[in-house]
């Protein structure tokens, strides 16, 4: 910073400069003193840009923390999302982003503005998600991406929450006659890379003892196309990706899914390492919609059960305690989210359970009262 | 100019108005700026890594890697191989598809730049309509296309095209036999070795002759004598006696598909072709360029002199034309390893796809992989720079 004190004297000197050349063009014809004052104006300009990048980098380092306030600062959220996976991040017909893991987004921001359409979703491919939240492109990445400990300790994130329990699975063409992920000896397998999924397939086979063909592609789409095309005998990555991928097949219905599920896929959102209370809301915003989904708050019934005497409801609706400012929000964070997304049951079933294509079962996404893995909470 | 500005103009006060100590000073001042930049770059980066605790250094090389990759020219696995296995893996799988795509470009370019030159109206036209096609698509959009097709078009592996003498080809690549050496195949060697020892001393002593006598000798016939026909001769008599040193591996149908022999990938295809007509079409223009800067004389001189056109071509006009041919070549061999990178779209595994893509991702250590990946690229451009200026030395025209 000492170099602010020292610019107003250069740029002292480069006016004298650049005076003495205008004078000296009136006079004489000294085309060399000319010259020597364009020369440092170019100067002046490439120390200018150099003082600016350092500005700038430094600025970077001071703002790594308090994500709370700068997404306040900027009025809306960026969210790391899908490049398009049906079901979980996908723009619909009329460019709306939709899905579980884009409400999740569309919750954080109703909780800080009281409006779910105050996010700004950057498509990010399963190779670039990473660095751009490592970098501050992102505030939020929610792109159905596993929770592991490298991640968690050695990339600088955290997951705060799980909003799908998955596991890998395969999907093989109907006429190869397969009917088990142990038959696919020397198969060619696309699977995308830079991926938990890639890590898994070569461990599956190696466990197994079989020999396999991988072809891996940088984008989800690359490698469905490339599956569909016929470059693959399987087609490998998270079972629920494999439902929302078969949509999109030219014939969907040449397609099944082998029963065998090969590995844990805890999907949840992830935020930078460091910054807790950007963490905390992003897990209470997840837990807010499981632990309404269980009082039985809906978006249709939200505003009376205000009016509920249930201690549960009234600590988690705000009108007991003070819950929300702990987080840096409001004391109805959790009535902004109900009323604008729905809890956790109603975004389910509508992205991905029976009232979407994909029709997925509850199974270990429901609530821990219904034998699920999905438990909120307490609020208190 | 400047000496005449210097002295006619009256001695300056003091020596803060000169401008040579004026042009010093600003000099340093902008390299301390670049060094401070550089250095409070380097810090910040450090200290928010450290802050975020995200793992840094050069460590992870060492760990192991966990995924496969589809081809390796070295032993690699996932259960052995470690990053910088696979960083060595990428590494050789860029440069097998440059030094060959340089290979094929190289001669397909000076054919359709020679063709451009044509006489014939249709061989010139069929060229420029080849070059102003292929330079004008952007080179991403051919290797989608190239890779499409390639996909689209084949079988199959249950249905795979039988090409004969061991070939197969399917949408999973061109299968062929896969030669396994037995234990006596030095005596193979050896012949190569002694057909190309003998060759070199054949054409040594025939140019000599040439230049002494004026009488020519079939050095292309002997050359194919030695080097061919030498080996295949020594491997006839071995077969003769009994002994086989070299068995062919044959692909066979599997479960999904043909196992054993040799497997191309439709990728390394895809961008094998890509890169090769892409390129071919500038290299063609360079030639033309380079044919069109020797002078008419010349050729009229060596026309007289009896030499056929194709001797002309290749005797009078290729050789002078080199010396305007090689620099921009140069720069062609260097736009088509760094094309190469494009693989990244068709799943081939080169450099940026395995290292930059999954290492990157699976190790989250951005800096360092990216900074690996620059040095790699600068390093290999600069050694092409260099193998290609020592050649232009050679081309170029020496003034006695």
């Amino acid at each position: 910073m000492g170099f602010d004190a020292a610019s107003p004297r250069w740029r002292g000197t480069v006016k004298n400069r650049v005076r003495r050349g205008l004078r000296g063009n009136n006079q004489l014809p000294p085309s060399h003193d000319v010259s020597v004052g364009e020369h440092t104006n170019m100067k002046k300009a490439l120390v200018s840009i150099a003082f600016g990048l350092t500005a700038s980098l430094l600025a970077t380092g001071a703002s790594a923390q308090a994500t709370l306030n700068s997404v306040k600062q900027k009025g809306f959220l960026t969210c790391g999302s899908n490049t398009g996976l049906a079901g979980f991040g996908q723009p619909d017909a009329q460019g709306n982003w939709t899905g579980l893991d884009v409400d999740l987004c569309r919750a954080i921001a109703a909780a800080i503005f009281d409006d779910p359409n105050k996010v700004r979703f950057i498509p990010l491919a399963a190779k670039d998600r990473f660095t751009a939240l490592q970098s501050g492109e992102v505030d939020v990445l929610s792109r159905n991406s596993t929770a592991t400990m490298s991640r968690d300790t050695q990339l600088g994130l955290d997951f705060p929450a799980i909003n799908y329990f998955d596991g890998q699975g395969f999907m093989v063409r109907k006429k190869l006659g397969v009917a088990s992920a142990k038959e696919l000896n020397g198969a060619s397998i696309c699977t995308q890379q830079g991926t938990t999924t890639e890590l898994n397939l070569a461990d599956y086979f190696r466990a197994n003892n079989m020999k396999y063909e991988v072809v891996a592609f940088a984008t989800s789409d690359e490698t469905f196309k490339a599956y569909d095309a016929g470059r693959c005998d399987a087609f490998t990555t998270d079972a629920s990706g494999l439902y929302a991928e078969r949509l999109r097949a030219s014939a969907p219905d040449d397609h099944i899914v082998l029963p065998e599920i090969i590995s844990k896929e805890p999907l949840g959102p992830a935020v930078r390492h460091g910054d807790n209370q950007w963490g905390d809301i992003v897990r209470w915003t997840h837990m807010a919609m499981l632990n309404a989904e269980e009082l039985g708050v809906t978006k249709a019934n939200v505003d009376q059960m205000k009016t509920s005497e249930n201690p549960e409801i009234k600590r988690l609706l705000g009108t007991e305690g003070k819950f929300g400012e702990a987080t840096g929000l409001t004391n109805d964070w959790a009535v902004r989210i109900i009323k604008h997304v729905g809890n956790y049951g109603e975004v389910f079933e509508k992205n991905v359970g029976e009232g979407s294509r994909l029709k997925i079962k509850r199974g270990q996404n429901a609530q821990w009262t219904k034998g699920g893995l999905q438990y909120g909470i307490p609020v208190r | 100019m400047q000496t005449v500005v210097s002295q006619t103009s009256p001695p300056q006060k003091s020596f803060l108005y000169d401008p040579k100590v004026r042009g010093i000073f600003y000099q340093v001042v902008l390299v301390a700026a670049i060094v401070f930049l550089f250095y409070v770059a380097a810090t910040n980066a450090i200290e928010n890594l450290q802050r975020a605790k995200i793992a840094s250094g050069f460590g992870f090389l060492n760990n192991t890697a966990g995924f496969d990759i589809s081809q390796t020219l070295i032993q690699f696995s996932a259960a052995g191989g470690t990053y910088g296995d696979a960083f060595i893996v990428g590494l050789l799988n860029t440069l097998l598809v440059s030094v060959i795509g340089i290979f094929f470009t190289t001669i397909l370019g000076f054919t359709i730049g020679i063709a451009r030159l044509s006489k014939n109206w249709m061989v010139a036209k069929v060229a420029m309509v080849y070059v102003e096609v292929l330079r004008n698509i952007p080179l991403l959009v051919q290797l989608l296309f190239w890779y499409i097709a390639v996909l689209g078009t084949l079988p199959q592996p249950r249905n795979s095209l039988e090409m004969g003498a061991g070939f197969y080809l399917n949408s999973r690549g061109l299968f062929m036999a896969k030669p396994l050496y037995a234990s006596d195949a030095w005596v193979l060697l050896a012949a190569l070795v002694v057909g190309l020892v003998g060759t070199f001393v054949y054409r040594h002593w025939a140019r000599k002759q040439q230049e002494q006598t004026g009488r020519q000798y079939p050095v292309g016939k002997v050359t194919l004598a030695l080097v061919i026909g030498l080996p295949i001769l020594t491997w006839i008599v071995l077969a003769l006696v009994g002994a086989n040193p070299i068995s062919f591996e044959l692909p066979r149908k599997g479960t999904f598909n043909l196992t054993g022999g040799m497997q191309i990938l439709p990728e390394f295809v895809a961008l094998l072709l890509g890169l090769v007509t892409y390129t071919a079409a500038f290299i063609a223009e360079v030639v033309r360029a380079g044919i069109l800067a020797v002078s008419k004389g010349q050729s009229e001189a060596a026309g007289s002199l009896g030499l056929t056109p194709g001797q002309t071509l290749r005797l009078v006009v290729i050789p002078q034309a080199m010396r305007v041919i090689v620099p921009p070549l140069t720069s062609q061999y260097l736009n088509l390893t760094k094309n190469s990178s494009l693989a990244v779209a068709i799943g081939y595994p080169d450099l940026v796809q395995v290292f930059m893509g999954t290492v990157l991702n699976q190790t989250g250590q951005a800096i360092e992989v990216v900074v690996i990946t620059m040095g790699v690229y600068l390093t290999i451009s600069l050694l092409t720079s260099f193998i290609m200026n020592v050649y232009n030395r050679r081309v170029a025209i020496v003034e006695r």
